[in-house]
């Protein structure tokens, strides 16, 4: 295999999960690596899971990766991180939005929305890292800016400090919404370790 | 400087790059952004919506006659619908260089079947061409131009879901202006009369002779060699997956121009190679092929047919690499099904249709397929578009012959009421089926992203259009009761149901409210109250009875402590949908 560093994202549709995607892809190739990114389309928009892949590093072939393989998992919301574990390396990182939107089953009360999902994610991946990016977002006084914050603890979590973030979002949002992302990226960036 | 680009907005780049005059396609996931991408050149290139597929390919191949460069492009089963005129271009040939953009979806991500559409290459003999990222996607197009000219011959462009969705790093070229070839009448060629189609045939296989030729010359099929001990014959991205796994450590031929096969460069690379393996996505395209001409290869017998391929999969069937993975409890997985919008027009007519009883509702390909889906279940069958009318009749005469008493309602959206639906309708009436048929008009083809439509009012390069008036076309066909209704009223739609399973006869109801979703057109805006408004639960009045959540709107919770229900104001668009299904006058609607 070669040395390429993946990044699953993993949402509802809705929360920005493209974007954010995007945002990271693009400083990633601003900056010479080699990147791939994937996005799961189609019905997505009717409030279904939506997952990406952003691989990068010197050479990248797959745009896609198997089972075991995420070196770090983005989790926009707290039950789909769940359905995605199974592509993170044991020895990896989750990055978990303790957001929660109930899906089709849980609001008709055919089912709970599960509440063991932090703990057991925390029992098989040691490096397992929360943020309230709502609570955050909702300082910024727009909760969509949920996704740009993730985005920014990510950066933060793969050390990749000496890109030009700020450019990135400018060449990527419209103009009004440029203060409040590049705000939410360094909120998210300053709330991780 | 290089730029991250989908596979999609790469084919689009390639064909302007070409030179391309025409570009005609349906949309359908994943081939649909393939057109929208092409409307960014409408200042050198004549960009449309088609109603269907055929009817893509067949304005395609007239461009091509005429002596443009055109393109046509599609989902792996739109293919299916324009298979018609395809084999017969399979045996005409062309003026202006023509390439058909065949988007498979291994997996069905978004599809009902996952057919492998090299097939169609080979079943209509045309040239055929896979490329593995974006870059080959862009590069390959200006090729696949330069062999149907070449050739006189058709392309079929086959990408698949993950070269279309990817996004990796392309360099793009200039446009290379192709002058039109001046027009000349060849009845000879192109007016496929039985006489002529005899006479067309064995100049097809010659071309195919040539290609094959070709195909052993080209550097679209290249040869990498590492070590001897696996050799790995691939295409499309599962080369992607294959380099993923062996590197440098396999030797690959790398095939981009996959019909026809360039039999003397795979036997030449079968002889260098200890083991040799096959690795394809879907079907045996190449591995069967390879057996016929007596090339022993392993392919299926290790690497699954059915589904998308990844770097995981073949590493475990080729090498039985097995890693470790993380499995989480059953309890905290909780599935998160597609559902209706919150405020989607379609709710309310599911929502009436539920409390109707013994009918039988054939459904088809759009948003409102989820009609099928909890707490609704309101769609009995979805085969391909335009069936629900057609299999609506046929299930309508099949209960009347046989003295079964159902009623058949059959669900279809404006957009593929276009797309073949209104063929069915046409059958509908000349055979007299007794059948309500329901358009569900929401001004806009929406599950695939809003693209325009003969109904919409505007094309796909943003000039006004002329709307196809969906009650007087019915009318014209010959459809007595149609009538047009608001869905968000459920009085409406069930009265509306009752007068049509009582009428005698072919019945048409037009269900007409926009998408939830879609841009407002100025004539929307117009037309329709679209003020926004959410609706509120009053507590004291919810006695808990969770009727409103059987309208299945993601905006509406139950809450399990409180015995209340609740509406998520950032979600609710104000339908009233659910304030109409209350029995106790608890919802009501304030302003936003």
């Amino acid at each position: 295999m070669s040395k390429t560093t993946n990044i699953l994202l993993s949402g509802v549709g809705g929360q920005g999960i493209i974007l954010a995607s995007k945002i990271l892809a693009t400083g990633l190739m601003n900056s010479g690596y080699d990147v791939k990114m994937s996005e799961v389309h189609g019905m997505a928009q009717r409030g279904g899971s939506v997952t990406t892949q952003v691989r990068f590093g010197e050479k990248v072939y797959s745009p896609i990766i198997g089972k075991g393989q995420a070196d770090i998992l983005v989790s926009f919301e707290e039950m789909e991180t769940a359905k995605w574990m199974e592509f993170v390396k044991p020895e990896g990182t989750v990055v978990i939005n303790t957001f929660r939107i109930p899906s089709a089953p849980i609001l008709i009360g055919k089912a709970d929305y599960p509440e063991g999902v932090i703990a057991e994610v925390k029992s098989n991946v040691e490096n397992t890292q929360l943020l309230d990016a709502a609570t955050m977002a909702k300082e910024l006084g727009n909760v969509k800016a949920m996704n740009v914050i993730m985005v920014g603890a990510l950066v933060k979590g793969l050390g990749l400090t000496d890109i030009n973030w700020e450019d990135v979002i400018k060449s990527l949002v419209k103009e009004k919404f440029i203060e409040l992302n590049v705000k939410a990226f360094n909120l998210g960036f300053n709330a991780v370790k | 400087m290089k730029k991250l680009m989908t596979g999609n907005e790469a084919v689009a780049r390639g064909a302007f790059e070409a030179g391309v005059t025409f570009a005609s396609a349906y949309p359908g996931t994943p081939s649909t952004e393939i057109l929208e991408n092409m409307a960014q050149y409408k200042a050198d290139v004549y960009c449309e919506w088609a109603p269907n597929e055929k009817v893509a390919l067949e304005t395609a191949i007239g461009a091509s006659i005429a002596g443009a460069r055109s393109l046509a492009a599609m989902k792996h089963v739109g293919v299916n619908v324009a298979a018609d005129p395809l084999f017969t271009f399979g045996y005409t040939g062309v003026t202006g260089g023509m390439v058909l953009v065949s988007a498979d979806d291994p997996g069905c991500h978004s599809s009902q079947n996952e057919q492998d559409n090299r097939y169609y290459a080979k079943f209509a003999k045309i040239a055929c061409i896979e490329p593995s990222d974006s870059q080959e996607s862009l590069d390959f197009m200006k090729e696949a131009y330069k062999i149907s000219e070449d050739f006189d011959v058709a392309v079929l462009f086959r990408m698949t879901t993950r070269t279309c969705h990817s996004k990796t790093l392309v360099e793009e070229g200039e446009r290379v202006p192709v002058a039109m070839k001046e027009y000349v009448k060849q009845p000879g060629k192109y007016v496929a009369a039985p006489a002529t189609a005899k006479k067309l045939h064995p100049i097809v296989e010659d071309k195919l002779v040539a290609l094959e030729k070709f195909s052993n010359e080209t550097p679209l099929n290249r040869v990498e060699m590492n070590d001897k001990k696996i050799g790995i014959i691939t295409s499309g991205v599962a080369y992607q997956y294959a380099k993923e796994v062996f590197g440098d450590k396999a030797s690959y031929l790398k095939l981009g121009f996959t019909f026809p096969l360039p039999m003397d460069k795979i036997r030449a690379f079968a002889n260098e190679v200890e083991t040799l393996y096959v690795i394809e996505e879907l079907e045996p395209f190449i591995e069967e092929q390879m057996k016929v001409a007596g090339i022993d290869c392993i392919g299926k017998a290790v690497i699954p047919r059915i589904g998308e391929l990844n770097p995981d999969i073949i590493a475990k069937a080729i090498l039985g690499e097995d890693r470790p993975v993380v499995q989480m409890s059953e309890e905290s997985i909780v599935g998160r099904p597609p559902t209706l919008c919150a405020g989607c027009p379609h709710r309310g007519f599911f929502y009436a249709l539920t409390k109707k009883r013994n009918v039988m509702v054939t459904g088809d390909i759009g948003c409102y397929t989820l009609g099928a889906a909890e707490p609704l279940n309101m769609i009995d069958t979805v085969i391909d578009m335009g069936a629900s009318i057609s299999m609506g009749h046929g299930a309508a005469q099949a209960f009347a012959k046989n003295g079964v008493e159902k009623k058949v309602v059959s669900v279809i959206g404006d957009s593929t009421f276009f797309h073949t639906g209104v063929n069915s309708l046409m059958d509908v009436v000349y055979n007299g089926s007794n059948t309500v048929n329901v358009i569900l008009d929401n001004r806009i083809t929406g599950m695939t992203g809003h693209q325009e439509n003969p109904g919409s009012g505007y094309t796909l390069m943003g000039t006004r259009a002329k709307e196809i008036n969906i009650p007087a076309l019915c009318a014209a066909i010959g459809v007595e009761h149609i009538q047009t209704i608001n869905p968000l009223i459920l009085d409406d739609v069930s009265k509306a149901l009752d007068e049509a399973f009582a009428f005698e006869g072919p019945s048409v109801i037009i269900t007409r409210w926009p998408c939830v979703l879609k841009k407002f057109s100025p004539e929307d805006i117009k037309e329709f109250d679209l003020a926004p408004s959410v609706c509120e639960v009053i507590d004291e009045k919810c006695r808990g009875c969770r009727v409103c959540t059987k309208t299945g709107c993601p905006a509406i919770s139950f809450n399990k402590e409180t015995k209340l229900a609740s509406i998520d104001k950032t979600m609710c668009v104000g339908c009233e949908v659910c304030l109409q299904s209350c029995p106790f006058d608890a919802i009501e609607k304030v302003g936003k």
